[in-house]
């Protein structure tokens, strides 16, 4: 009998559900398929008008129905479909009785533009409108469902009601490390014995026109808007910035035991967390990388391995001219001259930057990479970048016996998450 | 887990309408000061925040103006607590101290949406046209000064703290995950010292907005919040506290302030009858733990009808001398559990209860020395808190 302690004395925490939803579709087997295709889900704006915008591409789940409504009905839902398929791989609890907490990674939330005209419509003033105009609208005229689906914690209230979990969820954000830090929130609580089981959900549905005007206004994305396909282009030369996208990742969380004794299917293992904040700069990371490789170090030194045990990376790898840098600085100093022979992908090139749900997504993408023995590559690597010479795994995906993951994610006001993932207990 | 570590509070950082800092504080608790503005936001009412220079904690004005004043409250807050543990600008220590900050969402440039609003109607299209004003009239920088977890990331920059960084949104109920988590860490053995906290801007129509949605925005006049809850009356204010092992705090020569000695987080079915009152009865029976000698509790009460009624019974019942924090400082969201847990340390390593409100009938007077607080904080939509604050021995 294995042990169901790690090396340090901890509950082994393991997977034993995942689910994910992106532009490329919905569930894991339809986005396996699409991402070792190499297949883009980045494509022309439809939900707004584009006139005049910067960037006119992103990487929108569309094909849902609550994509036009607004960013919190997109989230929840995504998020939604995303637990459904994790729970459901599972098999843990009952229907709506799902026996942990729920830590539940949202996008920022706040009344919207139609909401915003509908009251400053009814109030009708004569002169300018003003916030005391929409003030008498909002109390005269009955809009009270928008007072709970703006407040920050209704996604994961409403998530908590469908699925039963236990106790007050916590929504959270570390911007775009949010996904990994919902999984870090869950890895953390098991080992402490809070709990034997927790739901770790990543969301963002929030592309609207202007979600996307901020961060043009901030020259983060991309704007090789003529073939939206080939935009995102993480490692490239010719990278210009990350492509907007909405998604999902939910994965279920179990202490080794707990899933033995229920004789659940482990899909994988989360080995190790790492975290080191940044105090550098809001948007930019220390110029030296010290954080991003504390963050790694940390990681690995959490699960208690060396990263000669790391066979691929998952990488953040946004496109953006300087995270890619940064990250290849970061990794460079990890892993020294091995780096060029260790095999990483970008999944942005494909789906773009999921922001809140990126790690997540990316964590459920890094468990199928393991057990299917196969790295979905990154695509649009056309013009190697000579100062960031790494094995991107370029354009075609690549069969490779994986064991160990290590998956990235950096974001805004310093935040550094890298988890280790693993196919089956040590 | 009975193998678990005690957690002491090492360093408190407030302000709040009443000033800054534990003995600003206390002076103005004993003394019963309020301050309430009735006018600035007609019909409403805030407690707005006490004049601050913010230089103090906030040197460089580059950072400042990168910064909403929800975030400018925080960091200040932030560097009042770090400089109270004593280990502002120890950069060994704060590379190591893990962050948890319970955040909103920033203030809208009320008057670009004003001008849009304005004219967006009479527009062949509408959607167009709000494209090209937001593109030319938004300041870049407004999206930093908006995102929840740039308080944090603003307390790495300004105070130099590293160690983890960690922002919980989802109004009340996350200033207490904030602190929960915070306490839980160093509990278990998994971290040596943190930061918790939250801050609020309640000064910002947008804010209000988002209540006034379900008529739940304070009108004046201004009455006592657990015998007449109509409302949430919010108030500026930020707090964060110090939280380290007592192994560290010794290590370092540092005293403990007070004890945490838990914190619980739970959520009730509102639209059950009863089921508020039974989960903050629980809660606070859990923390009572059969103790009343010297017990108090502090209230963090929302003002919102319902869930204010089920904690006000409850602290009626429990038959311990109250105090209503939200009276004397207004309510600030995220942050209402960090406040009312500064206070309520205060008030232990004081040994004392500040005199009661009248006009607050659950408030009684009590003389004798105070060793605990308990401390309720219950969402005005969801979300119901108790936190335990003992004296060290």
């Amino acid at each position: 009998m294995a042990s169901y302690t790690d090396k340090a004395g901890r509950p082994i925490v393991v997977v034993t559900g995942a689910g994910l939803v992106t532009s490329l579709g919905q569930g894991k087997q339809d986005n396996w398929a699409k991402l070792t295709a190499g297949t883009s889900g980045i494509h022309r704006i439809t939900r707004f008008p584009i006139d005049g915008m910067r960037t006119t591409i992103a990487g929108t789940v569309d094909y849902l129905p609550k994509s036009s409504t607004t960013a919190p009905d997109l989230s929840e839902e995504l998020a939604t479909l995303a637990a459904e398929e994790a729970i459901a791989e599972s098999g843990i609890g009952a229907k709506g009785r799902f026996p942990g907490p729920l830590f539940c990674a949202v996008p920022p939330i706040e009344l919207e533009w139609p909401q915003r005209r509908i009251l400053a419509q009814e109030a009708a003033p004569n002169a300018a409108v003003t916030y005391d105009d929409l003030l008498r609208a909002a109390e005269a005229n009955g809009h009270d469902a928008w007072h709970e689906r703006f407040l920050y914690g209704s996604i994961a209230d409403h998530l908590a009601d469908r699925f039963g979990t236990r106790g007050q969820p916590i929504s959270l954000s570390t911007a775009c490390a949010s996904g990994n830090t919902s999984i870090q929130l869950a890895v953390e609580a098991i080992r402490r014995g809070d709990c034997d089981a927790a739901l770790s959900i990543a969301t963002d549905g929030s592309v609207t026109a202007e979600a996307l005007i901020r961060f043009s206004l901030l020259s983060a994305l991309s704007t090789n808007n003529e073939v939206p396909e080939a935009a995102s282009r993480p490692f490239s030369k010719n990278r210009d910035g990350f492509i907007i996208a909405e998604g999902a990742g939910a994965l279920v969380l179990e202490s080794l035991e707990h899933a033995v004794a229920r004789g659940a299917n482990i899909i994988g293992v989360v080995e190790g967390v790492g975290e080191m904040a940044d105090s550098f700069h809001r948007t930019r990371s220390s110029p030296d990388a010290k954080p991003v490789i504390g963050c790694m170090r940390a990681a690995l030194s959490d699960a208690g391995v060396s990263p000669d045990d790391i066979d691929y990376i998952n990488a953040h790898g946004t496109s953006t001219p300087e995270n890619d840098r940064m990250e290849f600085t970061g990794m460079s100093a990890v892993f020294g001259e091995r780096l060029g022979s260790i095999p990483l992908s970008s999944n942005k090139s494909m789906i773009g930057h999921t922001l809140t749900a990126a790690g997540a997504i990316e964590a459920v993408i890094s468990l199928l990479t393991v057990r299917n023995g196969r790295i979905p590559p990154t695509i649009n690597y056309e013009v190697p970048d000579p100062a960031i010479p790494l094995d991107v795994v370029p354009n075609v995906a690549r069969d490779a016996q994986v064991r160990r993951v290590m998956s990235n994610s950096f974001g805004f006001g310093g935040q550094n998450v890298a988890l280790v993932i693993t196919g089956e207990p040590a | 887990m009975s193998d678990r570590r005690d957690v002491w509070i090492t360093g408190i950082g407030i302000v709040s309408s009443l000033g800054e800092g534990p003995i600003a504080h206390w002076e103005a608790l004993s003394a019963g000061t309020t301050v309430i503005d009735e006018e600035s936001f007609a019909p409403y009412l805030v407690h707005p925040l006490a004049k601050i220079n913010f230089d103090a904690q906030i040197p460089k004005k580059g950072d400042q103006r990168q910064m909403e004043p929800w975030q400018r409250i925080g960091t200040y807050a932030a560097g009042l607590a770090l400089d109270s543990a004593g280990i502002k600008g120890d950069k060994d220590i704060l590379g190591t101290t893990d962050m948890v900050v319970a955040a909103g969402g920033g203030e809208r440039d009320q008057t670009v949406d004003g001008a849009i609003l304005t004219e967006i109607e009479k527009q062949p299209k509408p959607d167009v046209f709000l494209n090209e004003q937001l593109q030319s009239n938004l300041r870049p920088t407004l999206f930093l000064a908006q995102l929840s977890n740039l308080l944090a990331g603003n307390i790495s920059i300004v105070h130099g703290v590293t160690g983890s960084s960690r922002t919980f949104m989802g109004e009340e109920s996350s200033g207490t995950d904030a602190v929960r988590i915070g306490w839980s860490r160093i509990a278990a053995g998994t971290s040596e010292i943190a930061l918790v906290g939250g801050a609020y801007n309640a000064e910002r129509r947008d804010m209000l907005l988002l209540f006034a949605l379900k008529r739940l925005a304070r009108h004046a006049p201004w009455a006592p919040v657990l015998a007449d809850p109509k409302g949430v009356p919010t108030g500026s204010a930020g707090a964060f506290l110090v939280l380290e092992s007592p192994e560290h705090a010794t290590a370092r020569g540092a005293k403990p302030i007070a004890k945490l000695s838990g914190v619980w987080s739970e959520r009730a079915q509102r639209n059950e009858p009863g089921a508020v009152e039974a989960v903050i009865e629980q809660l606070v029976k859990t923390a009572e733990a059969g103790v009343t000698e010297g017990t108090a509790i502090l209230s963090a009460a929302c003002g919102a009808p319902e869930p204010t009624q089920a904690e006000a019974a409850v602290l009626a019942r429990s038959g311990l001398p109250v105090r209503s924090v939200t009276d004397r400082v207004g309510h600030g969201l995220e942050a209402q559990m960090p406040v009312a847990l500064a206070l309520a340390a205060l008030c232990v390593a004081e040994g004392r209860l500040f005199a009661p409100l009248a006009g607050e009938p659950l408030e009684k007077p009590f003389d004798g020395t105070l060793s605990r607080a308990i401390v309720t904080a219950v969402g005005h939509w969801r979300g119901e808190g108790v936190a335990l604050v003992e004296r060290v021995d």
